[in-house]
């Protein structure tokens, strides 16, 4: 598990904080899609979330099951 | 060599009623009844055979005087043409999916129970008074301490040691999650408040108190020692796993059942002692859970400690090695080749930038909604509007669920789906129970995971036995079938 570990860290090619600061115009690109994507998931679940959606969820009780 | 894994999912839904009385287990038994009623050719269960308080470690549990809480729960109880068993468990509707040979299969099986809840929520509905509906949901837990299962079972070579098993396994039940967590909003763990969890990664880890044990409803074991292996027990056991959560990602119930049926068989070709041994199982299927950061280490009984991802990351890498030295024939080659790429990439995705995952894995679509939701409209954490999207992602209502609104991958064949809601694999002796259900189902007196019983209208009744998984396959049988118009006709040639 150790050497797992370490190869693991020592094969990660750069870490997070780099690529965050040097982003290329691909990860731009694929920020703008997923935030998009989520615009219109935030539109949807307005839409179809229970309009007494917490007092549906003070009243959901179930048994406990196996 | 390691046995095939023939392998099944059962699910026990969430129920509601809206509008009517708010009574589960007669609910559940409407929709059943319901959808059977529109539904051809299923037949009662017979459970003369069932007996759960037999445990793997070679005793039987000490009956009591409780009142037995499935006696009540044989008023719905059948047996699908697609070889499933829909019934009522506790007060809750559960679907067993019929026997597959692999995960894929698993998954098809898996869906097409969505769709048969789906259909009976509509025929139910039409059964209630105007404005009453019963709502399910494919979750497992109601957020207020009350949890139900969603379980797995696999096909294990009786000759395996039962500790050997345990010792394959557990590492992975425990960290499995970062993949196949369904994701839920606060906490329930015994002793804990609510709001000490804002967010974990599994329905169901709080439930958890014990590392190996027979329980399922009260003090669950992360390893389930249940031994009813409903075929040859001289020469199988199955494997009943209890720990997992109910998913809506098909990738997620892919990688679930695929890699924990890779590692059964690499534990039966003799590789458990490339598994790692964890110092408190219970303790750190909580933390792991606890922590959507993935960053949090567990012991491991050697006195080190790691990440669940490296634990993930160390199993992969022997079932890599398996892979290489035995191929992946007790899972299936190809679908084993494809649990292998998904497993790396899954991994790869959580460990460097996790909501690249989220149409893969259910806790990562999930808290992707919750924290845009909190963000658009500024609620904080213990908002009951987050508990409800954390509850309408599993509601099973079309129009309602929002797991489908997710942008979750798909996995296989829709029409595959559709076309598993009536019929059977055709793999494993599913086919032949399926098959007579369907075609013979007014002779079909009753059926179980290990017989049929026939009535050909005259004394005494036929049961077939079926002690093997994988005969009654429709390379075994499927011409008999096609060629015996009668039940009688069937019986006489199976025991010519």
């Amino acid at each position: 598990m150790a050497e797992r570990t370490q190869r693991q860290r020592a094969g990660r090619p750069e870490d997070e904080a780099t690529s965050d600061t040097a982003a290329s115009p691909g990860d731009v690109a694929e920020a703008r899609r997923r935030r998009e994507e989520l615009d219109d998931l935030l539109d949807e679940i307005d839409e179809v979330l229970e309009s007494n959606a917490e007092e549906f969820v003070k009243s959901y009780v179930q048994k406990g099951g196996q | 060599m390691a046995i095939a894994k023939v392998c099944g999912l059962e699910t026990e839904f969430g129920i509601v009623v809206r509008g009517a009385e708010n009574n589960p287990v007669t609910a559940s038994a409407l929709l059943i009844n319901a959808y059977v009623a529109e539904a051809m050719g299923s037949v009662g269960f017979d459970r003369e055979d069932e007996s759960p308080e037999v445990d793997a470690r070679g005793f039987r549990r000490a009956l009591t005087l409780e009142p037995d809480p499935e006696v009540e729960s044989m008023m719905a109880n059948a047996v699908l043409t697609n070889g499933s068993r829909y019934y009522v468990d506790h007060a809750h509707p559960e679907i067993s999916i019929p026997e597959v040979t692999d995960a894929l299969e698993a998954v098809i099986w898996d869906r097409a129970g969505e769709e048969i809840v789906r259909r009976s929520m509509l025929a139910a509905g039409r059964a209630l008074p105007d404005g009453a509906e019963i709502i399910v949901h494919k979750n497992n837990s109601d957020g207020k301490g009350h949890s139900y299962g969603c379980h797995e079972n696999y096909l294990v070579d009786r000759a395996l040691p039962f500790g050997r098993v345990v010792g394959g396994v557990m590492s992975h039940f425990v960290t499995r999650q970062v993949f196949c967590g369904a994701g839920k909003v606060g906490c329930e763990a015994p002793g804990r408040e609510p709001s000490d969890v804002e967010y974990q990664i599994s329905q169901r880890a709080d439930f958890f108190e014990e590392e190996v044990g027979l329980e399922t409803t009260v003090k669950r074991p992360i390893v389930n020692t249940r031994d009813e292996p409903h075929c040859d027990p001289e020469r199988y056991r199955r494997l009943h796993v209890i720990v997992g959560d109910a998913n809506m990602s098909e990738t997620a119930t892919f990688l679930k059942v695929a890699t924990t049926a890779l590692l059964l068989a690499m534990v039966e070709d003799g590789w458990w002692d490339r598994i790692p041994l964890l110092a408190n199982p219970v303790s750190a299927i909580r933390q792991v859970s606890h922590d959507p950061s993935l960053r949090a280490t567990i012991a491991l009984a050697d006195g080190r400690r790691a990440t669940a991802l490296e634990i993930q990351w160390g199993l992969l890498e022997a079932a890599r090695r398996y892979a290489g030295l035995h191929g992946l024939e007790p899972v299936g080659q190809a679908v084993g080749e494809l649990a292998l790429a998904q497993w790396e990439e899954v991994l790869t995705g959580l460990e460097h930038d996790p909501e690249s995952v989220a149409d893969r894995v259910d806790w990562v679509a999930k808290r992707r909604m919750l924290d845009a939701y909190s963000v658009r409209h500024g609620v904080g954490p213990g908002s009951d509007r987050l508990r409800a999207i954390d509850l309408q992602y599993h509601d099973l209502r079309p129009e309602r669920c929002l797991a489908d609104r997710a942008g979750l991958r798909r996995l296989v064949d829709p029409l595959a789906v559709e076309a598993a809601v009536l019929d059977p694999p055709t793999t494993t002796r599913a086919y032949f129970r399926g098959r007579c259900v369907g075609k013979y189902g007014r002779s079909v007196v009753s059926a179980n995971w290990d017989s049929i019983v026939f009535d050909l209208g005259h004394d005494p009744l036929r049961r077939v036995p079926m002690m093997e998984p994988l005969r009654g396959t429709r390379d075994h049988v499927g011409t008999v079938l096609d060629e015996s118009p009668t039940a009688a006709e069937l019986i006489r040639r199976l025991g010519s």
